[in-house]
């Protein structure tokens, strides 16, 4: 009897209302975390990365218009679980959220120290005195010396804060930490400094991770597994290994492409076009007239096909008999 | 589309928006009017009283007000000479000549006043006049000699022999039915009244015009003052008067305001600590005792008081708000990239700075306006305004100088004040709906 | 026209278009708007030469000067101490006016391409500012510029991105328009400022390869400011690592990728690194610590406190000259005496 996967999704989607139509920004995403893994959500501006997110912690703006699908954690729906009892039971305590530019949301006339024994006091009913005796040990776990407690956030450096918001994120220990973009504002050593930590909190923690970014060397930084989105969907799902090494899908191939590299001689080349509009993504493959492999069928939207094993595709050039 | 049209057409949604845009149409399309048939000298000369308001009753309210009530009050009726009835015959010496002034009187109350109106035109010899009064029901009364050099207001109704003979009040007792009967009990004759005018002229070309003026309880559509005055005139010219004022008021400040905050943020250092220090003070400083102050020592002279309220507008709230808005606006990116080709410090101010932050302007601009309206009609009912001026705000005064709601006179009181009221109802309508279109909510700007 | 403007049309200017003297930027700070409490050094004593048509990259993390050091070459700050010549010029001589035209043969892209556009403006008006502002009052003139400065970016047809406003293109597209208006003063030099680092991984190259084509068309001298290192290889021909206010490291590019001399570079390139999935099991060597402060900066060599190879005695007494361990490749460090 093998466990579930501490998160399955299953044709998650998330539809937003906007002046003249909807925006399909996740549009039937399918995808598994499983126990002290990191899956790496990879994705330029505009394919839906941060609507996921937001989707799989249920952060819903208002202009909401469709959000369903299927979300198990460990093996229980909680698709239909009222917005009480998700905050009780998923948010913080299995699941937590490390938004984009996090470092700016902390809230600026509270200290740090505060901030981050919140979610224990709220979530969890914790007393003060037990909550900052937690959030201290929040703070060794990032590294952040104890001392900051006191601080305001202004007194802290970026990459100091974007810590205290991730520790805000791991103070009520969850299952599965959820980062949007957390390094992306911030300098190079610093960014190495906290994917080290990110990696100590994953074997030390026992933790799994969705990272999701655009950064691609930074992505590789932390990842079991590599789910590429496009305009809403998820094009390659492989385990890490064959997705740096090897991808299989064309946009794959491409972005792996024109990612600028330290120690390579060979000139990066650019990706022609521009992703199609959420609003009105194209019938068939979406990403059909960017490819330079395209063919009739493309016309026909792919559906995942598993070429490998731990490699899912969504092109045609990988369905059973290939290109015909 | 560029923002502003943008901004106009999603200001279409809002009914306030339109029914404050057509209030407002209302109240300029008046102002045109009346600057337009009534001139500005005109209407100061006449706001100033006196003869030219002879003809009006005192402290008469609208007619429509009555008529709606149901009520039959009298209105003020002129009665002149009928040509045809006039009859001449010569003398020795000059002619007699026999003037008939009937009317109709159908009332249900009686009139407020009686006057007699006559101009002779003559060489020597003032022409004589006798009056008489003729009943409906058939009785004559005497209304005494006298003799009319040149233009001559014979006043019945002060007439207090009339009144002795009479045993009331002239304009009561020529029209009761008994005259005999007690004072609360007489009742209005109704029926065709006559005062004959019987003068002797003494030249052949001597000439005598005469006018009955039956003075009603209801005058006009406003009604009239203490002084006689039409109220019309007041509301009228107080028009353009309070919106001229609302606006010089607005534009002067609102403008003044952002240019000298953004002028403040951009040069920093001493420029912004001089002015955040004088807005603070100025924030402190009352302004209406100080507009007591500068009336009552100085002068009430509308263009003063004009100028001292935008004086002390200016480094108002305004400033610090604008100076918040204009903060984070003065690192943007794009405010280096115009030093970096040489813009100078007025450009970046004027056309870099300020229009991102003019389409908050507009709604604060619009909703500012009724506050100097009201602020000026304020200043005129605490008996600061402009005396030479028909404002809303002077009927105001004078109605609470004269005890107006004591006597009964709602009127007085109520007219200018609706019309202040649908003033701001129509600038608040429109600048909340342009509030929500073009303030950001959480959009940055 | 002013004298700068005349000279650079009239002769070709020989020597290096840019040659940097022990430059020194310091910011006051004040208290409420005239006390003097202190100065944040940001460039402090940074000298370098810049050859036509070269292209170079100032390479550290924030706090390290690069940005204040470009703003100083681009005329927004006035440098406190030592020289900026530009074509022959000195900048600390320079009058409002003379400034004003020096200002016209340096272009500036910037960062955020969304901050860089005033969002009221539509783009053909975006694009003029620069042109009014430097006395192009002709109108067909300027439009002419206009087309040729957004034909150069590819941003084609010019007209029919004239009157769109920012908002409406796409991150990479703004940044060509920034791009444009750097151009649109037909500068000698381009000073970009993490020109993608606010862009898409794919479009970025993109943007990267438009500014190559463009500098070899034009000949111009390019300057980049960035933070990340694995994009500098391919469009640099020199890199220069700042830290802490200074310079210290130079080398062609090639050279110090391969063979990085000082042990900050060494650092630098230690935590970076190629896409690749062994990254995940294990962890990267960074130096501890942080930037230091610039208002109170430590004694000898900045890098000392995060140094692994701090020698004390030597490393925090005395500040190391430029040493040259390896041809034309310089670091300030004690290791290389």
């Amino acid at each position: 009897m093998s466990r579930p996967p501490l998160l399955r999704v299953r044709d998650l989607q998330l539809q937003y209302r906007i002046r003249g139509g909807t925006v399909r920004a996740v549009d039937g995403i399918d995808f598994d975390v499983g126990r002290n893994e990191a899956l790496v959500i990879l994705g330029e501006s505009g394919c839906g990365k941060s609507s996921l997110a937001k989707a799989l912690l249920r952060v819903l703006p208002r202009n909401v218009h469709h959000f369903g699908g299927s979300v198990q954690v460990d093996g229980v729906e909680t698709m239909h679980y009222s917005e009480e009892l998700f905050r009780r039971e998923v948010r913080w305590q299995r699941i937590s959220l490390v938004m984009q530019a996090a470092m700016n949301a902390l809230n600026p006339v509270v200290r740090v120290g505060e901030q981050v024994a919140e979610p224990l006091r709220t979530h969890l009913g914790w007393s003060k005195q037990v909550a900052t005796k937690r959030a201290r040990e929040a703070f060794d776990l990032v590294g952040v010396s104890g001392d900051f407690l006191e601080r305001y956030p202004f007194e802290l450096s970026g990459g100091m804060r974007q810590r205290v918001v991730l520790a805000m994120a791991l103070v009520t220990e969850p299952d599965l930490v959820i980062m949007d973009e957390p390094t992306s504002a911030l300098d190079v050593l610093t960014q190495a400094s906290i994917m080290n930590r990110l990696k100590r909190i994953k074997r030390e923690l026992d933790t799994s991770f969705i990272l999701i970014t655009h950064d691609v060397a930074t992505s590789s930084e932390l990842a079991d597994r590599v789910a590429l989105m496009y305009a809403g969907q998820i094009v390659e799902l492989a385990d890490a290994r064959s997705f740096f090494s090897d991808p299989a899908h064309p946009y794959s191939q491409m972005l792996m492409a024109s990612v600028p590299r330290l120690h390579q001689r060979e000139r990066p080349e650019h990706i022609p076009g521009e992703p199609p509009s959420l609003a009105d993504p194209p019938a068939g493959c979406r990403f059909a007239d960017r490819c330079p492999s395209r063919f009739d069928k493309c016309r026909q939207a792919p559906g995942m096909y598993e070429p490998n094993e731990g490699q899912q595709v969504r092109c045609w050039l990988h369905a059973a008999g290939g290109r015909s | 589309m560029n923002r502003w049209a943008e901004g106009l057409y999603q200001l279409r949604q809002y009914p306030s928006a339109i029914a404050g845009a057509l209030l407002i149409l209302l109240l300029v399309l008046l102002s045109l009017y009346t600057v337009i048939t009534i001139p500005y000298s005109q209407a100061i000369e006449q706001w100033r009283g006196g003869e030219v308001w002879e003809r009006n009753p005192v402290n008469a309210g609208p007619v429509w007000a009555d008529r709606l009530t149901g009520g039959n009050l009298p209105a003020t009726q002129t009665v002149k000479t009928d040509e045809s009835a006039i009859s001449s015959k010569d003398f020795n010496g000059g002619r007699r000549v026999s003037m008939p002034l009937t009317f109709d009187y159908d009332a249900d109350g009686f009139p407020s006043e009686l006057n007699v109106f006559l101009s002779a035109e003559y060489e020597e010899t003032a022409p004589f006049v006798r009056l008489t009064w003729r009943t409906p029901d058939g009785r004559t009364i005497p209304l005494g000699n006298h003799q009319i050099t040149g233009d001559r207001r014979i006043s019945i109704s002060q007439d207090w022999d009339l009144q002795r003979r009479l045993d009331a009040l002239p304009h009561v007792g020529l029209f009761a039915d008994e005259p005999a009967a007690q004072p609360a009990q007489r009742e209005v004759q109704k029926g065709t009244y006559g005062l004959q005018v019987d003068a002797i002229l003494f030249e052949d070309d001597a000439e005598l015009d005469a006018e009955l003026v039956v003075y009603g309880q209801v005058h006009g559509l406003a009604g009239t003052d203490h002084q006689r005055r039409s109220l019309l005139l007041a509301l009228l010219w107080g028009t353009p008067i309070a919106l001229a004022f609302g606006l010089l008021a607005t534009v002067g400040t609102t403008v003044t305001t952002l240019v000298i905050a953004a002028v403040g943020v951009w040069y920093r250092g001493w420029v912004d600590a001089v002015i955040q220090r004088l807005t603070e003070v100025n924030m402190i400083l009352p302004l209406l005792p100080i507009l007591v102050m500068v009336g009552t020592l100085y002068s009430t002279s509308i263009w003063i008081m004009l100028g001292v309220v935008i004086l002390l507008g200016i480094f108002s709230a305004g400033i610090k708000m604008y100076r918040a808005m204009l903060l984070p606006i003065r690192e943007a990116p794009y405010i280096e990239a115009a030093r970096s080709y040489g813009a100078s410090n007025s450009r970046i101010v004027m056309r870099y700075m300020i229009p991102r932050v003019l389409p908050v302007l507009i709604p604060n601009f619009v909703t500012l306006i009724p506050t100097f309206v009201f602020l000026e009609a304020s200043l005129a009912l605490l008996g600061l305004g402009d005396p030479s001026l028909p404002t809303w705000g002077k009927i105001l005064n004078d109605a609470q100088d004269q005890s107006a709601l004591y006597h009964g006179f709602f009127y007085w009181v109520l007219e200018p004040a609706v019309l202040l009221m649908l003033t701001g109802l129509g600038f608040a309508m429109l600048g909340f709906a342009l509030d929500r279109v073009f303030n950001p909510r959480l959009r940055s700007i | 026209m002013t004298a700068i403007a005349a000279n650079t049309r009239a002769t070709e200017h020989t020597g290096p278009v840019l040659s940097v003297q022990d430059l020194h930027t310091w910011f006051e700070l004040r208290q409420w708007g005239f006390l003097r409490v202190g100065s944040v050094r940001a460039v402090d004593g940074v000298s370098f030469d810049l050859k036509r048509g070269e292209s170079v990259a100032f390479v550290g993390e924030s706090g390290c000067g690069k940005s204040s050091l470009a703003r100083t070459l681009l005329g927004l700050h006035r440098p406190s101490h030592g020289s900026v010549h530009f074509e022959g010029h000195s900048l600390r001589d320079l009058n409002a006016k003379e400034l004003k035209a020096y200002r016209a043969r340096i272009g500036y892209v910037q960062q955020d391409p969304y901050g860089a556009l005033p969002p009221f403006m539509d783009i053909g008006r975006i694009l003029a500012e620069p042109l009014k502002v430097q006395g192009v009052h002709d109108r067909p003139e300027r439009e002419r510029r206009i087309e040729a400065a957004l034909e150069e970016v590819r941003l084609s047809p010019a007209r029919a991105y004239m009157g769109k406003f920012p908002h409406m293109l796409s991150g990479g597209q703004q940044q060509r328009v920034v791009i444009a208006r750097a151009l649109v003063l037909e500068p000698a030099m381009l000073v970009a400022d993490e020109p993608v680092s606010m862009l898409d991984a794919s479009v970025r190259v993109e943007i990267l390869q438009l500014l190559r084509r463009i500098r070899a068309e034009h000949n111009l001298t390019l300057v980049f400011i960035t933070h990340d290192l694995s994009t500098v290889r391919h469009f640099t021909d020199r890199i220069f690592v700042m830290y802490a206010g200074r310079i210290v490291e130079a080398a062609q590019v090639d050279d110090l990728l391969e063979n990085p001399q000082h042990p900050y570079s060494q650092a630098l390139l230690a935590a970076l690194a190629d896409p690749d999935a062994d990254n995940a099991l294990h962890e990267r060597a960074v130096p501890g610590g942080e930037a230091p402060s610039l208002l109170t900066p430590p004694p000898g060599c900045r890098f000392h406190p995060r140094c692994p190879h701090a020698m004390a005695g030597t490393c925090d007494v005395e500040d190391p000259p430029d040493f040259e361990p390896r041809p034309g490749h310089y670091s300030a460090c004690w290791l290389h005496r």
